[in-house]
């Protein structure tokens, strides 16, 4: 045969057999790579998955919704959205400005006592650092069950309980040392002689913080208002312990007066209002991928 | 003395926040919470002096006390490795430049950051439910599902499901240390003929072991502090038949539901000595298993 290949061919010449076994590597690569691609796409369609039946079945009535497994509503039901919004005793309206104006406090109050903190640790030179900044890595370490009953106590002898006050003050007082680690790592990267420079022109280590670490340090500050927003928007036990007025209640708080009711009918309602509640992260998530992965590979943290 | 004061001033000037946050809200409660394990409390009435009759009482009269370290054990040793797996396999076939690297990876990050919401939990309960998606897809192949969320013997791998869903944050992690392994050791192995496998043991894994080392320290410390969703899933009581108790769930409920806070601090204190003393083991056991690059010799 004369198109055998160079292998099977006893007269084929060395450049011809070199080129046959490239051929061989370079299909077997592509194979390799098609079933990598495979495997990929069925991983991230199972982990999407979950997410899209929600947003399916929120668009759906509750007579399709179970035992179902479509992705795609028969007809588009916007109804669940609108009796979802309306469906406890205090509207959606409410639940959602409570989380936004905690929210927002509260991840302002992270950035800046965190900046703070890892302005002083990172560029800052006084007596008891190293032994301050060992306590402060070791704080990470502790779990929040621990300080939860103490300063349930104390905010309740103060009179915060069913205030915004204990879901808030916190931040401003660095309490997420996640935060204080992350911006002492990116306050470290920036240049010493900027300091040394602004420190020979008279400048204070007020001014030095203000006119130069803060504004080179918009991504780090970013990153961290990112990430405080992710997990506060979504925090539970706190806002679970410190309120009880259901016209007091966060987002995730009003979910889960759907979930303990036990009338059969709110599936759908339920649905709408849990796709609402992540349509904020979803968004940031969107929109600063970059930032977080990159933050996460810096921090090595969640 | 004005020369120390004006040396040290500002430092401690920027670190008063986090001063007065860590005296007052981390330090202080910590001790108070030590205190506390020692009494009996109920808020209303000051707390009582009981010596060693909150540890007596939880080590051998206490079933739920049992009861919840069984549940959260299982529920760590199922769930972080099983984390782990996933995330490692899943950032192999992620490296080496594959086209689209981006999409996948947010993909798969994800659920990480939606993992903790109480939306999930609420559809993580629909999906196990007894014509849930699960068991419907499990009835596509001929197969009967079990009730798993009102069944003891199945409540659990909901939850480790849901753990294991969220590998995206420790893929991350991952995908990095596999970046800092040069393509030449694979190179050489190629050249003296090691197969995927033969590499994978000889090289990927060894050169990972401090980021697998990370991981597992990181993802353990999670695990054993799971709350959100055990909640939301079990009613807020660990059901069914107190299968769903994570220990926090009844830290939670002995504190908040029935204001037994000395018990509940003494409850929070072996949380706290059980996440000490594993990352310890962690941290002891890791100079036979990790390898720093800077320490080899």
């Amino acid at each position: 045969m004369a198109d055998a290949l160079p292998l099977q061919n006893p007269n084929a010449t060395t450049a011809e057999i070199a080129q046959s076994l490239r051929d061989i590597r370079e299909r077997k690569k592509r194979r390799a790579n098609l079933l990598r691609h495979l495997f990929l796409i069925i991983c991230s369609f199972v982990m999407v998955y979950p997410l899209l039946w929600l947003l399916a079945s929120s668009l759906k009535p509750d007579a399709e919704i179970f035992g179902n497994l479509s992705l795609w509503p028969t007809n588009f039901d916007w109804a669940n959205y609108s009796e979802g919004w309306n469906a406890l005793v205090v509207s959606f309206t409410q639940f959602f400005w409570n989380s936004t104006l905690i929210t927002v406090l509260a991840v302002i109050g992270n950035v800046i006592s965190a900046s703070f903190t890892a302005y002083a640790f990172a560029r800052l030179e006084f007596a008891g650092k190293n032994f301050w900044f060992a306590l402060m890595m070791m704080t990470l370490m502790i779990p929040y069950h621990i300080v939860l009953i103490p300063q349930y106590i104390l905010f309740l002898k103060m009179g915060w309980v069913d205030t915004y006050l204990p879901l808030i003050v916190p931040r401003f007082l660095a309490t997420d040392a996640f935060f204080i680690f992350l911006m002492v790592q990116f306050f470290r990267q920036l240049p010493r002689e900027l300091d040394e420079a602004a420190m020979i022109d008279g400048c204070s280590p007020f001014k030095i913080y203000w006119a130069i670490i803060l504004p080179l340090s918009v991504p780090a500050m970013a990153t961290a208002a990112i990430f405080s927003f992710i997990g506060i928007w979504q925090d539970f036990l706190p806002p679970l312990v410190y309120l009880n007025d259901v016209k007091d209640y966060t987002v995730p708080l009003a979910l889960r007066m759907f979930s303990s009711q036990d009338s059969v009918s709110l599936y759908g309602p339920m649905f709408a209002m849990s796709v609402l509640s992540i349509i904020p992260i979803f968004f940031f998530f969107v929109v600063f991928q970059r930032l977080i992965v990159q933050g996460i590979a810096m921090s090595g943290l969640k | 003395m004005r020369k120390f004061l004006a040396k040290n001033a500002p430092g401690y000037i920027f670190l008063t926040p986090w001063l007065i946050g860590f005296f007052v809200l981390a330090i202080g409660p910590i001790l108070i919470s030590f205190y506390l394990s020692f009494t009996k409390y109920d808020i209303a009435s000051p707390p009582k002096f009981t010596g060693l009759d909150n540890f007596d009482y939880m080590l051998f009269w206490d079933d739920r006390f049992w009861q919840s370290l069984k549940v959260t054990f299982a529920f760590v040793f199922l769930s972080v490795p099983g984390t782990l797996i996933f995330a490692l396999a899943v950032a192999m076939a992620l490296d080496k430049g594959i086209r689209a690297i981006g999409i996948y990876r947010a993909l798969f990050y994800l659920p990480s950051i939606l993992g903790g919401s109480i939306a999930v939990a609420i559809l993580w309960r629909q999906l196990f439910s007894n014509n849930g998606v699960v068991n419907s897809f499990l009835a596509l192949f001929g197969i009967q599902g079990p009730y798993w969320l009102s069944d003891p013997n199945y409540s659990l791998y909901t939850l480790v499901v849901l753990a294991i869903w969220q590998f995206g944050s420790p893929m991350l992690i991952f995908l990095a240390g596999l970046r800092a392994i040069p393509t030449e050791l694979y190179e050489a192995a190629e050249i003296d003929a090691a197969g995927p496998v033969r590499k994978f043991f000889s090289i990927t894994l060894p050169l990972l072991a401090p980021v697998m080392f990370f991981n597992l320290v990181l993802q353990m410390i999670e695990a054993f502090k799971t709350f959100n969703s055990a909640f939301i899933i079990s009613d807020g009581r660990g059901n069914p038949l107190d299968s769903l108790l994570f220990f926090t769930l009844y830290l939670y409920n002995e504190a908040f539901s029935y204001f037994r806070m000395g018990y509940a601090s003494a409850l929070a204190w072996v949380l706290l000595l059980i996440i000490a003393a594993f990352t310890a083991v962690a941290f002891a056991s890791s100079r036979y298993w990790v390898h720093y690059e800077s320490d080899r010799g």
